[in-house]
């Protein structure tokens, strides 16, 4: 499956929830495909998105909160799965779409290939994780997962296909924290 | 006011609704963790690193609740670009507690250079900060309510050594 057919699945699914978004592909990625008030786009801070969504979900315990990260966001912050594990917020839901590259940088490769991460929020103390590794058992999947108590971890293995012509988010950094604040209150 | 202490401090930001504390610990800071943590209404989460507490803080301004973060001075470098490609665009205020070691060249050596700087780059970033004291503490909450409030920006207030009490 592409990363584009990830979200193609995965978007559909998602209805009032705020999501926060992790930099690079998966916030462009994620607006060009629909463009939501309750999204905040995370497009600097590389490996917060995690830790931004925890403490929107330790603050709304009454929505189910949900993560977009990238493999390399989850990687650079793997302390902040422990945080997510200690704290565990029953509505957090932390989806992360793993090409195991860099991908809107030139598709460097990251570690995703040979460490298994959500063997590692397992471990670390998520309620639920899962793998998936074909887009007809992401909607499954992501059902099961946004039910269930959390902390929840759903990663979705995805073969690089980003096209550099993508657009940029074009709200500027203020209309989101606006707009994402007014959506969600 | 009438005396600082690590018990009326804590209880001061709490009435000025900051409501959600996060950080990294310091020595001159364990009297206030030591608070957060022996209160009852208020919470204080350990973070793994300065710039994880920039993100929890971050998530929680956006869901409506003012945060504080508390540091050492060495979490400035580690959250620097969280604060310049976060939190300063964004317009995602907190109140940022502090720690002041290498003041003076007066330290272990980790801490003599960011000592030395730590001011600079607050104010490089364009990132307001107070020195709090005893004296100037009702003053220094104000300004900084002010500017979290009004600019929508993180304010710092700089602990030094011997301020508050401290917990080993």
């Amino acid at each position: 499956m592409k990363g584009t057919e990830a979200f193609q699945e995965l978007l559909p699914l998602i209805n009032d929830e705020p999501v926060v978004h992790a930099n690079g592909f998966i916030c462009r990625e994620s607006f060009a495909l629909k463009d939501r008030e309750a999204n905040f786009y995370m497009i600097g801070s590389m490996g917060l998105a995690s830790s931004i969504g925890l403490g929107v979900a330790m603050c709304k315990p009454d929505k189910k909160v949900i993560i977009i990260d990238g493999d390399g966001n989850v990687l650079m912050a793997l302390g902040t799965l422990a945080m997510i594990a200690a704290e565990a917020p029953a509505n957090l839901l932390h989806i992360v779409i793993d090409n195991e590259v860099y991908e809107s940088t030139g598709s460097q490769r990251s570690l995703s290939s040979k460490v298994h991460l959500e063997e590692v929020a397992k471990s670390s103390g998520y309620k639920n994780a899962l793998r998936v590794e074909k887009k007809e058992d992401i909607k499954a999947a992501y059902m099961k997962l946004k039910e269930l108590p959390g902390p929840n971890f759903l990663l979705i293995k995805v073969e690089p296909c980003f096209d550099p012509s993508t657009g940029r988010v074009t709200h500027t950094p203020e209309e989101i924290t606006e707009r994402f604040m007014l959506a969600i209150r | 006011m009438s005396s600082l202490t690590s018990q009326s401090f804590i209880k001061r930001l709490v009435q000025e609704e900051y409501k959600f504390f996060t950080g990294v610990p310091c020595s001159l800071l364990s009297g206030l963790i030591y608070e957060l943590e022996s209160q009852d209404e208020v919470r204080y989460i350990p973070a793994v690193r300065e710039d994880a507490a920039v993100g929890l803080c971050t998530g929680a301004y956006l869901a409506g609740t003012m945060p504080v973060l508390l540091m050492q001075n060495s979490g400035l470098g580690y959250s620097l670009n969280a604060f310049t490609s976060l939190n300063l665009i964004y317009k995602i205020p907190m109140l940022v507690i502090m720690s002041w070691r290498g003041k003076d060249g007066k330290d272990a050596p980790e801490h003599i250079i960011m000592g030395d700087i730590d001011k600079q780059l607050l104010k490089t970033a364009g990132m307001e900060y107070s020195l709090l004291s005893e004296k100037n503490c009702e003053e220094v909450l104000k300004k900084a309510k002010q500017k979290i409030m009004e600019e929508k920006l993180p304010y710092t207030l700089i602990v030094e050594k011997g301020l508050f009490d401290e917990r080993h």
